[in-house]
């Protein structure tokens, strides 16, 4: 592995972390206080083609690698959490499993308008019934000759409210078990489809997490993705590449976290001097900093694995748990070394705290990424 | 693509060291600019986006143009995922040296080997600001020239509209034939590189051109052909850094007064 960038990954950067600078951070105290999706920045990264950085050029994309795709949820997350899982959830989660599943009609059909950000993807696996336990999936999809007929309900999806296509996981054949799940992508509008209640969280306040309520909704039968009771394996597969996703996102947020405390503990005086310039400062910013940093080479690994087409599922598990435990470790402090000011929002480090708290949860609780890692390690 | 009725533009640009990141040795007073990133000069940058809104509208053909090191190659390359149709670098040890008025004249022989309607250069430049090579280049060249354009417009009779911004005033000027323009960055907020623009920058050519390809006398260019020569160079003396006090309102103005009083100002 070179652990340099590319000249266009280099150039990539510098255009993302002004995009960011600019027209990310001004916005995200705003976003997370109103809980209002940021439109407008995703119509923004949509015309900069930012909303389909790995999609080949045949299909409308901009025929980056997924290298350069972390990288802008990295700089995305590091001032604002919430406009890096929009693009995460999105590019991870529906476009990747159509690009890796899809036929080439529903490539066709469907890559160019997500890489343009004309359309906004989503994932719906999560049930109420069906968490960590994924296998327990209860909603239904009966084959109805013609169509399909989609009975249930999803909870906790991502820009739900705001997307256009949805890939979900219905039970096809109960009897056979994770065997008898299949994949399906399901448009907003079709019949029978709806958004359910918006959740209220405790952080990416923004982003819109709703739940999908499917009844008797009609899927045309050409909208099942990749076979017949496959569906299991593609969430799995999914998910391995989403986790790469979260894993920037929590470096993004405890990278934004040390360079708030950084500036603040430089100004901040106490007992005569910046506090900076306390070696308990300095020890305890050293050894974040450090694990920021070998958070960032697991991360890098997994993306250079995925780009290569070496398998990455543990690699992927672990940047997600050491990213995700290092961005809650990282914004904790911050907001002590902020102190009293680090408790209010007038700072963004309690915001960044709140946000981080999701990376350790969804996409995989740290608990699944264990469960990941050892399975490679016992297999 | 490319049709005879379609504007060519030429834009000049310089890669400049980020000032903004620029830290001064606090014991040699000098400016440390190890680490410090290179970026396209800002008012360069105005010129390219006022180059980029121009082929929006009426359709056109961008080269930019800059003199430096073959490391100067990267603001092509952001210039190329910007929209930029061609990018030229001089790049000859013989340039080497140069003042703004050696400068400009190596431009102008690049200038005069392409064929062109309009020339776009930043008002000037943050390492240097002198303001003076785009005016010199227009003067080698024999070209009218409008400075400080906050905007312009190309109107159906194919003359421009351009706003020139003076301090206090704004002067309105209709420009028929080839010109040169130098521009304010505040007037032209740059648009990003698009994500695919980036994709293919590095596989575009940048072409690299020597003295040998432009049309100049050899000893008018690099140090031979600059008269300026600096006598010294040194950071701006530093003010005192004040006082602060934290008071009341009438504490403060009976502080302020006291103090007038003791520099006998009242």
């Amino acid at each position: 592995m070179d652990f340099s960038y590319s000249k266009t990954e280099e150039l990539f950067l510098q255009m993302i972390r002004s995009f960011a600078e600019n027209e990310v951070k001004p916005l995200a105290a705003e976003v997370d206080e109103q809980e209002r999706f940021p439109l407008e920045t995703v119509e923004k990264m949509g015309k900069l083609g930012l909303m389909g950085i790995p999609v080949p050029e045949q299909y409308g994309g901009a025929g980056g690698n997924v290298q350069m795709y972390i990288m802008a949820v990295e700089e995305l997350s590091r001032v604002c959490a919430t406009t890096g899982v929009v693009l995460s959830a999105h590019t991870s989660l529906c476009i990747a499993p159509i690009m890796e599943h899809g036929t080439e009609e529903q490539k066709m059909k469907y890559l160019p308008k997500l890489a343009s950000g004309e359309w906004i993807g989503a994932f719906g696996l999560t049930e109420p019934n069906a968490g960590t336990d994924a296998a327990m999936q209860q909603t239904t999809a009966v084959d109805a000759g013609d169509k399909w007929i989609l009975n249930g309900s999803k909870i906790f999806i991502t820009n739900a409210s705001y997307a256009n296509v949805f890939i979900v996981m219905a039970m096809t054949d109960k009897s056979k078990g994770t065997k008898g799940i299949s994949a399906f992508i399901v448009e907003k509008g079709m019949p029978g489809f709806s958004i359910g209640k918006k959740e209220l969280k405790m952080g990416i306040r923004g982003s819109a997490t709703c739940e999908l309520i499917f009844e008797n909704c009609e899927v045309p039968k050409e909208n099942l993705l990749g076979q017949l009771g496959k569906g299991f394996g593609i969430a799995m597969k999914t998910l391995d590449g989403g986790r790469i996703g979260i894993a920037s996102q929590a470096l993004g947020i405890a990278q934004g976290a040390i360079d708030e405390t950084v500036k603040y503990t430089k100004e901040r005086k106490q007992f005569g001097k910046p506090i900076a310039k306390f070696q308990n400062t300095q020890f305890q910013m050293a050894d974040l900093k450090t694990k920021v940093e070998a958070a960032r080479l697991l991360v890098r690994s997994a993306a250079w694995k995925k780009d290569k087409g070496i398998p990455y599922s543990a690699d992927a598990a672990m940047a997600k748990l050491f990213a995700a435990e290092t961005a809650m470790e990282v914004t904790t402090k911050a907001v002590q070394f902020h102190g009293g000011y680090g408790y209010t929002r007038e700072y963004p480090v309690e915001r960044m705290m709140r946000d981080a708290k999701i990376t350790e949860i969804y996409e995989g609780t740290s608990e699944v990424q264990r469960m990941v890692i050892a399975g490679h390690l016992f297999k | 693509m490319e049709d005879s009725t379609m504007m060519k533009i030429i834009v000049c640009v310089k890669q400049v060291p980020d000032t903004t990141e620029i830290k001064i040795d606090p014991v040699k007073g000098t400016l440390i600019r190890d680490g410090v990133p290179s970026i396209m000069n800002p008012d360069d940058k105005g010129g390219l986006e006022l180059a980029l809104r121009l082929k929006d509208q009426h359709g056109a053909h961008i080269t930019v143009i800059s003199m430096g090191p073959p490391q100067a190659d990267v603001i092509l390359r952001e210039a190329f995922a910007m929209g930029a149709d061609r990018a030229i670098l001089l790049s000859d040890r013989k340039f080497a040296g140069a003042d703004t008025l050696a400068t400009s004249y190596a431009l102008s022989g690049l200038c005069r080997t392409l064929d062109y309607d309009l020339i776009i250069a930043g008002r000037q430049a943050i390492d240097g600001d002198t303001a003076q090579v785009g005016p010199e280049l227009a003067e080698h060249l024999d070209l009218p020239q409008i400075t400080y354009v906050a905007d312009a417009k190309r109107l159906d009779n194919g003359n421009l509209l351009v706003h020139k911004e003076n301090e206090d005033s704004v002067q309105v000027l209709e420009v028929e034939g080839k010109c040169l323009l130098t521009v304010l960055a505040s007037a032209f907020e740059p648009r990003y590189m698009s994500v695919n623009g980036i994709m293919k920058a590095y596989e575009r050519e940048v072409e690299v051109w020597g003295a040998d390809k432009i049309d100049v006398d050899e000893s008018k260019l690099g140090l031979a052909g600059s008269p300026t020569k600096v006598f010294k160079s040194f950071p701006k003396a530093l003010k005192a850094p004040g006082e602060v006090h934290e008071v009341s309102e009438e504490e403060a103005v009976e502080l302020i007064i006291n103090k007038l009083k003791e520099k006998h100002i009242i």
